[in-house]
């Protein structure tokens, strides 16, 4: 038989039949539902008078439009919505898992929170899947070894009515991880590090699975920040071969299988891993071990430098694309040709995202901020990824360290990573994020965002300026 | 069922810009609004118009020769970023029907085609030669029967995949057209699969 690679088993054996013109029918195992990409999805089903196929196959959730803070004391939010807008959006969802019988994680509920943290959290996410939601950055959920990727709302409607896409079978791109970090390089400087060596479209038509020692060491968060960060570099999959780290992370979560279908099922997976003399496309080794922390500094992921770097000169550039992107960056980020990263004064700094929202990168800002205070006028505010992340922070005292040095501590929520909620920034407000994207206007109109690490944008918080984490160790 | 493609032609309106991300084509703000019609008034929004909602005049898409364009040329990775596919029922909203760039962002890529829009991939220079085109107001042509692009006195060839060209003539449903031609095989693969990996359907028997 063939050596096969991860990507090559999970698309094998989801191919529901060959299409004439080289596309597959893929069959889609789970699909996640949340309020602002599916309202078009169940007016297309609705219209076409279909039933879902097999609705226990979705999870439905509010996340993108929620406000993460409420009047009440008690933290509920439903019924304090003020914008009417996310009101209704959040209203027509409940209708809508409602009348086609989607299971729900409610508004105020222990699983709430971004899509991408509560399916892995449930046990939804699991190896050996293949997993869509109408959000790009889907590729989050491949750090299980599921076959994961973003879509629009027309597919959403086809998936419920049919559980199946017509896809076309990507190229493949192995990323080799070696080295020993730097106890304060994270998932999300390698991440950061490698978009900006093969650029923002560096990645399309591929999908990148990570291999090497160094992914091996990580935990499931880091391996989940890695896969999502891969649509920044153009890839809608991102993959890691499940091994005993996701076995763990996943053994007694609610709907992970349980006795002898575990074990049964764990069989199966350790089997998914790319066969050893498998083919790639395209292979990329990256050494971690002599990397420091990432900041991005212009409008695309892939503008990102090293935190000891100046920023680039476009008259240095010659003429073309690279130069042409350079100054614009510069000029809607507001910054001057060759000044310092640490040099660069924010009014904000975020830490959150589906990107960054999790436990342990909470537990990596509260370790910097323990002690420190937010410097004054900067507005600091920590999202946990999800109720569950929150309950965890919280009952290990991590929401109090932060409290007590300057942090907002919020509920979940995508907040000031998409901003459509009231988490956004002014025209020319500063913001170190610890979100996927840079674009122009991402975190509100005119505001200008900087890519990094929890542990860097808490001492950035707490400096007022991008500031060198390695320089803050406890 | 989107409205079938047929010719098209018309001017393009010139970006000479890459990575165009969906969050510059449909700001996140907008995202609150359910309806899919109507959103052409949004696209680009914060390139088209000032904080105070006043045209930018020298934006290319207020600028008489391309404000009615039924053809965008972009840079490369046009449509980057979040899944949205607003992106495309703003864009085609404005009436653009045909967008050509080096490389598209693959989810916009293949939310155009659900919508009756065709992304068509050129190579860079060409894409470079088309731009000067549209910034001179040529007129270009589109046949996707021939798969054939004509601006001025030139042709150029295209790819397709045969059945996005087939759905996007004839308008299909892809998801009426996938219920019609594949239920069978669906259903029969399910068995397989149960049989195989019966944790995924213990949620189905449990309801």
């Amino acid at each position: 038989m063939t050596a096969c690679t991860l990507y090559e088993k999970l698309w094998n054996a989801h191919a529901v039949a060959e299409l004439p013109g080289g596309e597959t029918l893929l069959y889609i195992d789970r699909q996640i539902l949340h309020e602002v990409s599916s309202p078009q999805a169940f007016v297309a089903m609705r219209e076409a008078g279909r039933r879902l196929r097999r609705p226990q196959t979705h999870i439905a959730v509010v996340d993108h439009a929620v406000p993460t803070r409420s009047p009440r004391a008690d933290g509920i939010r439903h019924g304090t919505i003020e914008d009417a807008q996310a009101a209704s959006q959040i209203a027509e969802l409940e209708t809508n898992v409602r009348d086609f019988a989607v299971p729900y994680a409610e508004l105020d509920g222990a699983e709430q929170g971004i899509v991408h943290v509560i399916g892995p959290e449930s046990g939804f996410t699991l190896p050996g899947t293949t997993i869509v939601c109408g959000d790009s950055h889907t590729t989050t959920h491949g750090a299980f070894g599921a076959l994961a990727f973003g879509i629009g709302a027309s597919e959403q409607g086809t998936v419920m009515a049919a559980q199946c896409l017509r896809q076309k079978r990507a190229k493949t791109m192995r990323i080799d991880l070696s080295g020993t970090r730097h106890p304060l390089v994270f998932a999300k400087d390698i991440a950061l590090a490698i978009i900006a060596q093969i650029g923002a479209d560096g990645a399309a038509g591929h999908a990148v699975e990570f291999t090497g020692p160094a992914l091996r060491s990580m935990s499931m968060a880091e391996r989940m920040t890695l896969c999502n960060m891969m649509i920044e570099a153009g890839s809608r999959v991102g993959l890691v071969a499940p091994d005993d780290v996701t076995f763990a992370f996943l053994k007694g979560r609610r709907l992970a299988p349980k006795g002898a279908l575990w074990d049964q099922a764990v069989a199966a997976w350790r089997d998914l891993a790319s066969d050893p003399d498998a083919a790639y496309d395209r292979v990329i080794e990256f050494d971690v071990g002599a990397l420091v922390p990432q900041v991005s500094w212009g409008t695309t992921p892939d503008q990102t430098l090293p935190i000891d770097a100046a920023l680039p000169d476009p008259a240095a550039l010659d003429e073309g694309p690279a130069r042409r992107q350079a100054e614009k960056a510069l000029a809607y980020m507001g910054l001057a040709p060759g000044q310092s990263i640490t040099d660069i004064a924010i009014t904000h700094a975020f830490i959150g995202s589906c990107t960054n929202g999790r436990i342990e990168d909470i537990r990596a800002a509260a370790a910097i901020a323990q002690g420190r205070k937010v410097a004054p006028g900067i507005k600091a505010i920590v999202v946990p990824g999800s109720a569950a992340t929150r309950a965890a922070a919280e009952a290990e005292g991590l929401d109090r360290i932060l409290i007590e040095a300057g942090f907002e501590w919020r509920l979940a929520g995508c907040s000031m990573c998409v901003a459509m909620n009231d988490d956004r920034l002014k025209p020319g407000e500063r913001c170190a994020s610890t979100s996927n994207r840079n674009f122009e206007g991402r975190q509100g109109p005119g505001g200008r965002t900087h890519l990094m690490s929890p542990a860097m944008a808490a001492a950035a918080a707490i400096a007022g300026h991008i500031a060198d984490v390695r320089e803050y160790v406890a | 069922m989107s409205q079938p493609f047929t010719a098209l032609s018309g001017h393009a309106a010139p970006m000479p810009e890459e990575n165009i991300d969906t969050d510059i084509i449909f700001p996140a703000r907008f995202l609150l609004i359910t309806a899919k019609a109507g959103l052409g008034r949004y696209a680009f929004h914060d390139r088209r118009f000032d904080a105070n909602g006043a045209q930018i005049a020298d934006y290319v898409l207020n600028q008489a020769a391309f404000n009615a364009a039924p053809f965008i040329v972009a840079g490369a990775n046009f449509g980057s970023g979040s899944s949205r596919e607003q992106a495309v029922w703003a864009i085609a909203g404005l009436g653009v029907r045909c967008i050509i760039a080096a490389g598209f962002g693959e989810i916009f890529h293949s939310n155009c085609q659900r919508n009756g829009i065709l992304p068509i991939t050129l190579p860079a220079e060409t894409v470079t030669e088309l731009m000067v085109a549209a910034q001179t107001e040529q007129t270009f042509a589109v046949d996707l029967e021939t798969q054939s692009l004509t601006v001025g006195n030139r042709a150029f060839a295209f790819d397709i995949a045969p059945e996005r060209k087939l759905a996007l003539l004839n308008g299909w449903d892809e998801t009426a057209v996938l219920l019609h031609q594949y239920s069978g095989a669906i259903a029969e693969f399910e068995t397989r699969q149960k049989a195989s990996v019966p944790w995924l359907y213990a949620e189905d028997d449990a309801s």
